[in-house]
């Protein structure tokens, strides 16, 4: 049964990669691959939240510090040193799994809203940093120039359609991991936290280790995000590091859901596309944005995506057992 | 497995919870704790499971000190606990509670290598729903169970560890009459088959009398008597401190 389920979600990620490299082929849209593009980067750094808000009940309000760290390490490294491309990216999730464990190490222990203001703390700090060291960062210039050596086991990445191609495997391949964490033992015990910590140390587990180990993982997955959105841009931006980001992602969880595995990712590409369409008509692209996720939030009460599988749940075992819930 | 404590001392403020408490548990005994509301008989199962440190004193498992350890490793050599009011896990089923406690007593719950739940854990899950009682309900949903199966399989939670020590924080706390008695029944049947060093709290001094080897009663954070029921429903200072109060309140 245990490999069963994973057998599943292999096969739903071989079926969606095959969608996914299909598309261009017939969809001939560039706009329409940079969306995907966008939502590869988005989904990446939502669903990894989604691993500490939904999955481990931390709310982290300074996620965006390792979608933004993802993207400076990276960047930075193919500007500055010679190495490749995929070496690069390796070196800059390191980075960011070594800054998630210093970063982690102080705010674990610190009860809900504590940890939420200290982890919007710690991305402000991080912010600040970039700004004001100019010589390494570009401070509010950011890292312009580009980035050199866009090949990726034989993809070059200054073509839209490999960089689609390569986006689609990263988020494909990235999801399904996270996706494997949150099944683990590790993801069970995570949910003991959630709904129970002091029993779950009742229980014999070290609490602040399985929480630390999740807000790493986390980390490094929203920094993996940020990496793509590095390569989309071609450089590293203040705005990828600052706390308005981090409000992206939490927007994303809350419109897509925090108890399917997939809300986080139909959260990114509702916000995405609401973003798209909304700044052709208006200027008040936020206000229009906050209307919608005040009327998600306050209306549904839960995320699309919760809504959605729930009703699919009632419909099936019939109109008894959901007027019981 | 023997428990004993000595001298145990804990002061919230300048009040003390529990003062100089000794006493002594033998392997395989059956005791009921009692006492007053504000006695420190909570306090004292804190103490005991490494929920919060003495202020001096020890926790002798066995004769070995485990006095302020953490409650993990207090739990891994043997203490288990049940608590006032159901601790369990409300979204998951009674079976995925069990196999999460499976797991976590294994050793297996920072696993990260395969998927949940590791080999064998859903089988031992089985059997300690089946020792309370709550197999039948395996697939429900923990937060939809009814009060007294929540309390089951917060107990039951305490099983999955294979405790030798079982500490039970009024387990019929909430309960009506008659569902007292199937579960007061339930833990009598249990420690006879697990061979457990069972400590209970309980109001119920009909369930006390009948059921506990011995009895410890604390007031005021000491220990104003013990010994069987015959001793206890005897005391002068007992009738005066709480079962005369207590058929006063009735």
């Amino acid at each position: 049964m245990t490999s069963g389920t994973a057998m599943r979600d292999i096969a739903v990620a071989a079926a969606a990669l095959a969608i996914l490299i299909a598309v261009p082929f017939l969809v001939h849209s560039p706009a329409f691959l940079d969306y995907i593009i966008r939502i590869a980067a988005m989904s990446l750094f939502a669903t990894s939240l989604n691993l500490l808000v939904g999955g481990t009940g931390l709310v982290s309000f300074g996620h965006g510090m390792f979608y933004g760290l993802g993207a400076y390490a990276f960047a930075l490294l193919m500007q500055r040193t010679q190495i490749s491309l995929a070496a690069a990216a390796g070196c800059s999730l390191v980075i960011s799994a070594l800054v998630g464990l210093a970063v982690g190490a102080v705010c674990i222990r610190l009860r809900a809203i504590y940890f939420a203001f200290v982890t919007l703390a710690m991305q402000m700090l991080f912010y600040s940093i970039i700004i004001t060291w100019q010589s390494l960062t570009g401070g509010d210039q950011g890292l312009q120039g580009g980035i050199p050596r866009r090949v990726l086991f034989g993809f070059d990445l200054n073509s839209q359609f490999h960089l689609y191609t390569v986006s689609a495997v990263v988020m494909v391949v990235g999801l399904l991991l996270l996706r494997h964490v949150s099944a683990s033992p590790l993801g069970a015990t995570l949910r003991m936290i959630r709904d129970n910590e002091p029993r779950t140390a009742f229980l014999g587990v070290t609490v602040w280790r399985a929480k630390l180990t999740a807000f790493v993982i986390a980390g490094v997955f929203a920094s993996l995000g940020g990496i793509l959105a590095a390569l989309f841009v071609s450089g590293a931006y203040p705005e990828l590091a600052n706390w308005p980001i981090s409000g992206q992602a939490i927007f994303a969880v809350m419109l897509g859901g925090v108890s399917t595995f997939l809300g986080p990712l139909a959260g990114a590409a509702i916000l995405l596309a609401l973003g798209d369409a909304v700044t052709r008509f208006t200027e008040y692209n936020g206000m229009v944005l906050g209307l919608v996720i005040l009327f998600v939030t306050l209306g549904l009460r839960r995320g699309v995506l919760d809504v959605l599988t729930e009703a699919l749940r009632r419909r099936r075992t019939g109109p008894a057992a959901g007027a019981a819930e | 497995m023997s428990l004993k404590v000595e001298n145990l001392t804990k002061r919230f403020g300048g009040l003390a919870a529990i003062s100089d408490v000794t006493l002594d548990f033998p392997t395989g005994s059956l005791t009921a704790v009692i006492g007053p509301n504000g006695a420190g008989k909570s306090t004292f199962f804190n103490l005991i499971s490494g929920a919060i440190r003495p202020d001096s004193g020890r926790v002798l498992l066995d004769g070995e000190d485990v006095t302020a350890h953490s409650r993990g490793d207090i739990v891994r050599r043997g203490i288990g606990r049940a608590f006032q009011v159901a601790s369990i896990f409300p979204t998951m089923t009674v079976a995925e509670n069990l196999m999460v406690a499976v797991a976590a007593h294994r050793g297996q719950w920072a696993g990260l290598g395969r998927r949940f739940p590791p080999p064998g854990a859903r089988v031992r899950a089985m059997e300690v729903a089946d020792l309370v009682g709550l197999a039948h309900v395996a697939d429900t949903l923990s937060a939809h169970l009814s009060h007294g199966d929540q309390k089951l399989l917060d107990i039951a939670l305490a099983l999955a560890l294979e405790p030798k020590v079982l500490l039970l924080d009024e387990p019929t706390a909430g309960m009506g009459p008659e569902e007292r008695w199937q579960m007061i029944e339930r833990v009598q049947r249990l420690w006879e088959r697990q061979n457990l060093t069972l400590v209970f709290i309980e109001h119920d001094m009909d369930i006390v009398f009948r059921v506990a080897q011995t009895i410890r009663v604390l007031c005021y954070g000491r220990v104003l008597a013990e010994g069987d029921a015959a001793a206890i429903r005897s005391n002068q200072a007992v009738i005066d401190a709480y079962l005369g109060t207590e058929e006063h309140a009735a």
